[in-house]
């Protein structure tokens, strides 16, 4: 039956009236329904829709006419206040972004007039496309992106160079430009010592432990992995040991990075020992015997962080940072049970733990191993599963639990694992509950094991600091309640684990030598350089939105760029729209 | 190779120059046929690229029946549709006689026709004036109802507003009602209102001044006061009369003209002349009428997208809060994003056209087809949605996108006109 509701001098806008229409028709026992104004044209749209009555007649072009065609008429009452209630909530929640998205350098550099950086991680073949017009927008360039050819790299940043701009990358996980974490990063407290790295998760281990052992962070600059190679040369590593030097807010200089090409790493060392500010290096998988003169070398990221932070306050550098006694569980194990299972979301961390291992175990260093091990002699494992191997088509571990858990349970396969050792990294980029994710599997493995008659221990670091976004001590809490024995550190989790199989590395004391007579060196840098350590950040964000969150959380500004293939990767139109430039 | 230009951003900078250097001014109303020298024989004009009666959606091919009955070529439906079905009526795009058609766009040599000069080109555009809403020829529908209407046009509508307009001193400039519609709400293609009372209250005075009846003189104001969409059709010739100044100049890649006649969408840019681009239409989605549904939409048709290429229409989305919510069940954000898209293909804003709600800035300028290709964004249309069967009439409004493909083939044929690329 149909029931007309006249609501007298009530104009609303059309859309409004059948947005309201749209939601009066799924109330149930309504069989059909039109809410129009009382216009002549509105009342034909009435007749031809089967809604009209003579009631209508009345109405007005500013009544608001209701048509209800039901056979309960109880709902009439419903109908208007449900209504009501639509025209009275007609304000629309909206979450206002922080910023702008673009689709385009033009807009983004008009959306973003002081942009002085782009964050790039688009697909690897078109990140040098990409590097190559920020470049030419004058902005420094972090190179999140993997599979950039050497080539482009080199070319990318020798064009940087001669600009006076940075490259940080390619395959850059980390930076910290003026307190602002960049990508995969972590939020450290600010302060004197600046980092320069060829590492992500080495910066990461390095400044979370500055933070922990309550130094800070002024800036620090990822230069991507190759960046020591002798193709490339040490382009942007030179030019940021440049920009700390000249940078007035940084007293130390810390520098990370796996043994480089020889030539290089000469090319390196002169320029730190030029420098006039005391430096902390470490070339993980050296063992240094030394200090040299300003330049105090590590054996570990700790190690590298410890000695930092006592000469950024001003206290004399310890001979030995190993002497006090790591708490090593007593342990249950069978006969079988021998060996370390390093499972690593963290590459350089699993590095770390690969070249400790080795040590424990008197091996030679271990060099190459397949598909992503960074060791495997004796049953001893450790692998990096941010490797690209695995992370063809999946996400990083970092980001993603099941390669990890995956792997936990090949491992505990193996009846020679006593120990499965592992990392958690926290901060900007990373999962944000990556215990509870893991603690399942962890469990289940506990379980198996012990229905075998044994015990299968699970040691890991938790390398975060308490300004994370993620709740450390709540991370920690998590692992610990599954029984996973927890270190402060990478170092410290490694030797617990060896301790626990009765396996010690020493560490020797490390005297200071006198350090070589340098020609003094030109520490001048470009404008843009200075600026990039000195205020925080404008960056313009091509590619994963996600990364703008680090950035807008400390103060720095952001335009995203949502990036697509050109001519959605259609190679006729690549080609016709490059000859029509 | 482009001309006097040196590249074609000179070039494309050229056709803009022209775009905001338009000086439309609506000097009168006439009968089409008075104008359009092709409309004295048995032809109609049509909306959207080339076309044949067989491709024609049901509510155009319903349009070409009111039409002819109109015309009185035919005494009944019957007899109409055999005739154009037999070929006996020929068809011509509306662009090509410097026209341009809401909808279907059927325009005969009766139909009174606004004209537009733009004083910057010296040429003139012509456009059918609005019907107002419900059962309407540019829709499909062709009862008695229809044509009464039309000749009620043709008879005192269309001479009362030629008389009031000859009364002004020098026609009307158009810009400047433009310039004020967009401060008030309007984005010239879903909403007009703003446009249309300004256009009422300019011309009022002089429609009182003729010499026309009383009754009249009422009447015609009556159907004004009436018409919300009345601008539309002034805004429509106004972007074709700008648009065809600015592609004199015949290089770069601005795109000149987006329309559709429900089979195809077409689209023509500078550096190609006269060449439609073609590609098969979307159909529209939006907001419905009760009872009616998506799967009741005609597929798109019209010359009204004339708008969107002028930079107004859904380009401008932002200026009209009030009908935002067709671009989705969004509000005012979701605004701002379509009209920050549009300016993404756009080369530059226009400076006559500031949008306060968007923090003043000029309406979108010249869509780069180059751009739309580069980022695969496609221009979106606001428009009416017809019912597919003719004679139902209006069933909603919404939005459409203009295809990729129309851009891709325009600027592949442009390198290839240049001899850039081989043809494929």
């Amino acid at each position: 039956m149909l029931h007309t509701i006249i609501k007298q001098n009530s104009y609303q806008d059309s859309v409004n009236l059948m947005l309201l229409t749209n939601k009066l028709s799924t109330m149930e026992g309504v069989n059909k329904v039109q809410v129009m104004m009382g216009t002549p044209a509105n009342k034909d749209i009435f007749k031809s829709s089967g809604l009209y009555s003579e009631d209508l007649e009345r109405a007005a072009a500013n009544d608001m006419c209701i048509v209800v065609d039901t056979d309960a008429d109880e709902k009439i009452e419903e109908i208007l206040e449900e209504i009501d209630t639509y025209l009275n909530n007609q304000s629309i929640n909206n979450s206002k972004e922080e910023f702008q998205t673009v689709k385009t350098w033009d807009k983004a550099m008009k959306a973003l007039p002081n942009a002085n950086m782009a964050l790039i991680s688009t697909p690897g073949q078109y990140a040098a496309e990409e590097a190559d017009k920020a470049l030419d927008n004058g902005l420094h360039v972090l190179i999140f992106s993997d599979n950039v050819t050497v080539e482009d790299e080199r070319r990318l940043k020798e064009k940087a160079h001669d600009k006076g701009l940075l490259v940080m990358g390619p395959d850059c996980g980390t930076s910290i430009v003026s307190g602002v974490p960049v990508a995969f990063a972590n939020v450290v407290k600010p302060g004197n010592i600046g980092i320069v790295g060829a590492s992500g998760t080495g910066i990461q281990e390095v400044s979370v432990q500055v933070d922990r052992l309550g130094g800070g962070v002024s800036s620090a600059i990822g230069t991507g992995g190759r960046d020591l190679s002798d193709k490339i040369g040490a382009i942007t590593m030179l030019d940021a040991i440049r920009a700390l030097a000249n940078h007035k807010d940084t007293e130390v200089i810390t520098m990370i990075s796996k043994p480089p090409a020889k030539e290089v790493r000469d090319e390196v060392v002169e320029l730190l020992q030029s420098v006039s500010k005391p430096v902390v290096a470490i070339f993980l998988g050296e063992e240094p015997h030394n200090h040299e003169g300003n330049i105090y070398y590590a054996n570990t990221l700790e190690e590298t962080a410890a000695i930092a932070v006592d000469l950024a306050s001003g206290n004399t550098v310890k001979p030995n940072y190993y002497g006090a006694a790591i708490e090593v569980p007593s342990v249950n194990l069978n006969a079988d049970q021998k060996t370390i299972k390093g499972l690593y979301s963290g590459g350089t961390l699993g590095y770390e733990a690969a070249t400790l291992i080795s040590r424990g175990l008197g091996l030679a260093q271990s060099g190459h191993h397949d598909e992503g091990y960074l060791l495997s002699a004796d049953g001893f494992e450790v692998a990096d599963l941010g490797d690209d191997i695995y992370t063809q088509g999946k996400p990083h571990p970092m980001i993603d639990p099941d390669t990890r858990i995956q792997f936990f349970k090949k491992a505990a396969e193996d009846d020679s694992t006593a120990i499965i050792l592992f990392d958690v990294v926290l901060g900007y980029g990373s999962h944000e509950d990556m215990a509870s994710a893991l603690v399942p599997g962890i469990q289940k493995i506990q379980q198996e094991a012990k229905a075998k008659g044994k015990e299968i221990y699970f040691v890991a670091t938790v390398c975060g600091t308490n300004q994370d976004p993620q709740d450390i001590a709540d991370q920690k809490a998590k692992l610990e309640s599954a029984g996973v024995i927890l270190r402060d550190s990478n170092n410290q989790a490694v030797r617990t684990a060896l301790g626990m199989l009765d396996i010690q590395i020493e560490e020797k004391d490390k005297e200071v030598v006198a350090g070589k007579e340098t020609a003094s060196k030109d520490f001048t840098v470009s404008e843009a350089i200075e600026k990039l350590l000195k205020e925080k950040p404008s960056v313009v964000n091509v590619g994963l939105k996600k990364f703008t969150e680090a950035i807008t959380a400390n103060n720095g500004r952001v335009v995203q760029f949502d990036w697509r293939p050109v001519a959605g990767g259609n190679e006729r139109m690549r080609k016709v729209l490059s000859v029509l430039r | 190779m482009y001309g006097q230009y040196n590249t074609i951003d000179e070039a494309n900078r050229a056709v803009l120059d022209k775009i905001v250097a338009g000086a439309p001014f609506l000097l009168d109303v006439v009968p089409a046929k008075s104008v359009i020298e092709e409309l004295n024989g048995k032809v109609l004009l049509h909306a959207g690229p080339p076309t044949k009666w067989e491709n024609m959606p049901s509510p155009m091919q319903g349009s070409c029946v009111g039409a002819a009955l109109f015309e009185g070529w035919a005494s009944n439906a019957d007899e109409a549709f055999k005739m154009l079905e037999n070929g006996e009526v020929e068809f011509i795009p509306c662009h090509h006689v410097n026209a341009v058609g809401p909808m279907g766009g059927i325009t005969s040599g009766s139909m009174p026709v606004l004209v537009v000069e733009n004083r910057d080109g010296g040429n003139r555009a012509y456009c059918t004036m609005n019907e107002g809403i419900g059962k309407v020829l540019r829709f499909g529908a062709y009862s008695e109802e229809v044509t009464n209407r039309l000749a009620w046009m043709r008879d005192v509508l269309g001479p009362v507003l030629s008389k009031a307009l000859k009364e002004t001193e020098d026609g009307m400039n158009i810009n400047v009602m433009i310039a004020k519609a967009i401060t008030m709400g309007d984005e010239f293609h879903q909403r007009n209102i703003a446009g249309s009372l300004i256009f009422l209250k300019e011309i009022a005075p002089y429609i009182l001044k003729t010499d026309a009846s009383e009754e009249e003189k009422q009447a015609v104001i009556k159907f004004l006061a009436d018409t919300d969409q009345f601008f539309l059709n002034i805004a429509m010739a106004t972007g074709k009369s700008i648009m065809d100044t600015a592609r004199t100049i015949q290089h770069g890649t601005v795109v000149t003209a987006m329309c559709r006649n429900g089979y195809e969408f077409g689209i023509r840019i500078a550096g190609m002349g006269d060449q439609w681009f073609t590609a098969p239409v979307n159909t529209p989605q939006g907001l419905f009428f009760t009872g009616y549904s998506q799967d009741m939409a005609c597929s798109d048709m019209g010359d009204s997208a004339i708008t969107e290429t002028f930079g107004v229409g859904g380009f401008a989305m932002i200026a009209a809060p009030g009908v935002t919510r067709f671009v989705g069940a969004g509000g005012f954000e979701d605004a701002l994003k379509t009209s920050n898209e549009m300016l993404e293909i756009c080369i530059d804003q226009n400076p006559n056209f500031s949008i306060p709600t968007w923090d003043f800035q000029g309406s979108c300028l010249g869509i780069d087809a180059r751009k739309v290709v580069e980022l695969g964004i496609e221009p979106v249309i606001n428009t009416g949605i017809a019912h597919k069967e003719a004679g139902v009439g209006q069933i909603g409004a919404g939005t459409v996108r203009a295809p990729l493909a129309c851009f891709e083939k325009a600027i592949d044929a442009y390198a290839v006109k240049l001899g850039l690329i081989d043809p494929q």
